[in-house]
């Protein structure tokens, strides 16, 4: 982990409440895709933690959602705007134990650091499918970015105005036995993956309510098969295998 | 050169700050990001004899200049701590540690006081009788005189190493459950500890924390905190360690001219995890500014003159 300013470039918005965030600065704490950034907010005690959607050597792409005062703040921050920022924080998704046609699975804002690790397996070679959930059409975002990846992308919405219609354990379902899934979304969404009988393993990324993100307060642990795990230390990202709901 | 050193209960600390209970763990994480060894003391994560997971998540939430907790007092137990984390502060950190010790009788209290006699590192036992997230009986010990007194009692006689009550502000009184502690022989005094509160969340319209209370700290409890240690600095003649919202040298100069011999920092520990140590790093200057010599000058310097 490290404190650093990231300097905001760009805010661009997808949808009704989804905003893309460019933020120039110190990257090299970044090792995982999964990882997430713990941002400080002019006026506000406790910092925001927004999941790595990509990285390079200078800049953090982050996809913001809108879902209180910290973000919606956040996104309308005015463009040179520095943010005090720890970085490289948490385990993000462990691609040795990951097999080649992995399924990445999620849902609304989950979404995010799906597109990174998307990228990195692809350059390394690994043939990946996309399974993106949303509640309708017009709550859709980075359907050209993932398939510019140059990967399968099956979307599903609640509503049918976009791809199959349903939940993305819809889309699941029709693939063939033996998937192994790299999910993040929403608890519900999680749960619902977790719980597909034709799975052969998989990572789920948690969300939690957070106050240190860097493990010292336990605000966010989790009860799992392991024991009690911090979701910002332990995790965000946990094997299927050591769940409990 | 400004002597930052100050004694409590015979226990000299390098310097008075010390990262507070609950927001330090038991030190691991911070021993990653810088040396620990430049601070006064630290305390470690409250423990209660047997292993807790801790309350249902939502435990985290904000408010205005601070944050709300509900974490109930989530812990490895003691036996884990004496065998494991003990050991590993004896890697990280070389100065006295304070071990905040919890209960839910009596006679936990006084066994898990027992458990640490011989814990060499441990020069000072915290006795938290004031976790607003947890309740003994629908209670806290630390919410009237005279349980605040029994577990004293049940303390001091169960150690020979200096016991230290940590009382809470969510009482009518403190400097009376103070006395108390007093009374039966207590070494010293650690306040303050949380203040019960709790949020709403629009969209469930049910309160935002699993455990529908939790514990508010950060700079918004700063004020309650430095007058509840000045008024127990007027009431007893015990140290004080004084914990609530401190975020700087400046706030912490005020917590000890309001009568405390050393400092706990808490919350800015989890929005800044440098805190502590930019703390230390300010006081020399602020000192000379002040212009004392020795920082334990301080203590209780608003009360005389």
């Amino acid at each position: 982990m490290t404190k650093s300013a990231f300097t905001l470039e760009q805010a661009r918005q997808l949808t009704g409440d989804v905003w893309e965030l460019t933020l120039a600065g110190d990257t090299s704490a970044v090792t995982a895709p999964g990882q997430f950034v713990n941002l400080e907010l002019p006026g506000k005690f406790l910092r925001r933690p927004i999941s790595v959607c990509d990285w390079d050597e200078g800049r953090l792409l982050l996809l913001v959602k809108e879902a209180g005062a910290g973000t919606r703040q956040l996104v309308r921050l005015p463009a040179g705007t520095e943010l005090d920022t720890l970085s490289g924080l948490g385990n993000g998704f462990d691609l040795s134990a990951v097999p080649e046609n992995a399924v990445l699975t999620g849902g609304g804002i989950g979404i995010a650091p799906l597109y990174g690790l998307a990228k990195r397996m692809i350059a390394a070679g690994r043939r990946p499918r996309a399974v993106l959930g949303f509640r309708s059409k017009a709550d859709a975002f980075y359907r050209e970015e993932f398939a510019a990846l140059g990967l399968e992308v099956h979307i599903a919405t609640e509503d049918g105005s976009l791809g199959t219609r349903g939940f993305v354990t819809d889309v699941l379902k029709t693939l063939p036995e033996g998937q192994y899934v790299l999910a993040c979304g929403p608890t519900p969404m999680l749960k619902a993956v977790h719980a597909l009988p034709q799975l052969s393993g998989g990572q789920f990324s948690f969300e939690a309510r957070m106050a240190c993100g860097f493990g010292a307060c336990v605000g966010c642990t989790i009860q799992t098969k392991q024991g009690p795990r911090r979701v910002c230390k332990d995790g965000p990202v946990f094997q299927k295998e050591d769940i409990v709901w | 050169m400004v002597d930052l050193s100050v004694t409590l209960a015979g226990v000299t600390l390098k310097n008075p700050i010390v990262p507070a209970s609950g927001t330090f763990g038991y030190g691991r994480e911070f021993a990653e990001l810088y040396d620990l060894d430049i601070l006064g003391s630290f305390s470690w994560k409250g423990t209660t004899r047997a292993p807790r997971p801790g309350n249902p998540q939502p435990r985290i939430a904000e408010s205005a200049a601070g944050m709300l907790n509900a974490v109930g007092l989530q812990n490895p137990g003691m036996e884990a701590v004496l065998r494991e984390e003990l050991p590993n502060i004896a890697k990280i950190f070389h100065g006295p540690v304070i071990a905040n010790v919890c209960g839910f009788s009596l006679e936990e209290y006084a066994e898990n006081c027992r458990m640490l006699e011989d814990a060499e590192q441990v020069k000072i036992l915290e006795v938290n009788i004031s976790c607003p997230n947890v309740h003994a009986g629908g209670k806290n010990f630390g919410s009237d005189p005279h349980s605040a007194a029994a577990v004293t009692r049940a303390v001091r006689t169960a150690t020979k190493k200096p016991v230290f009550l940590k009382l809470g502000p969510n009482v009518t009184d403190i400097a009376e459950i103070a006395r108390a502690c007093e009374a039966e022989g207590a070494d010293g005094l650690c306040l303050i500890n949380t203040l019960l509160g709790m949020r709403i969340d629009l969209n469930t319209k049910r309160p935002l924390l699993a455990n529908r209370t939790g514990g508010l700290s950060g700079p918004a409890v700063f004020p309650v905190a430095l007058r509840m240690v000045w008024d127990v600095y007027e009431a007893v003649k015990l140290p004080i360690i004084g914990c609530g919202g401190v975020d700087s040298a400046e706030t912490a100069a005020e917590m000890m001219l309001a009568g405390a011999s050393a400092v706990e920092v808490g919350a800015a520990n989890l929005r800044d995890p440098w805190a502590c140590k930019t703390i230390i790093e300010d006081l020399p200057n602020l000192c000379e500014r002040l212009g004392v010599e020795h920082i334990s000058d301080l203590t209780g310097g608003a009360h005389h003159g």
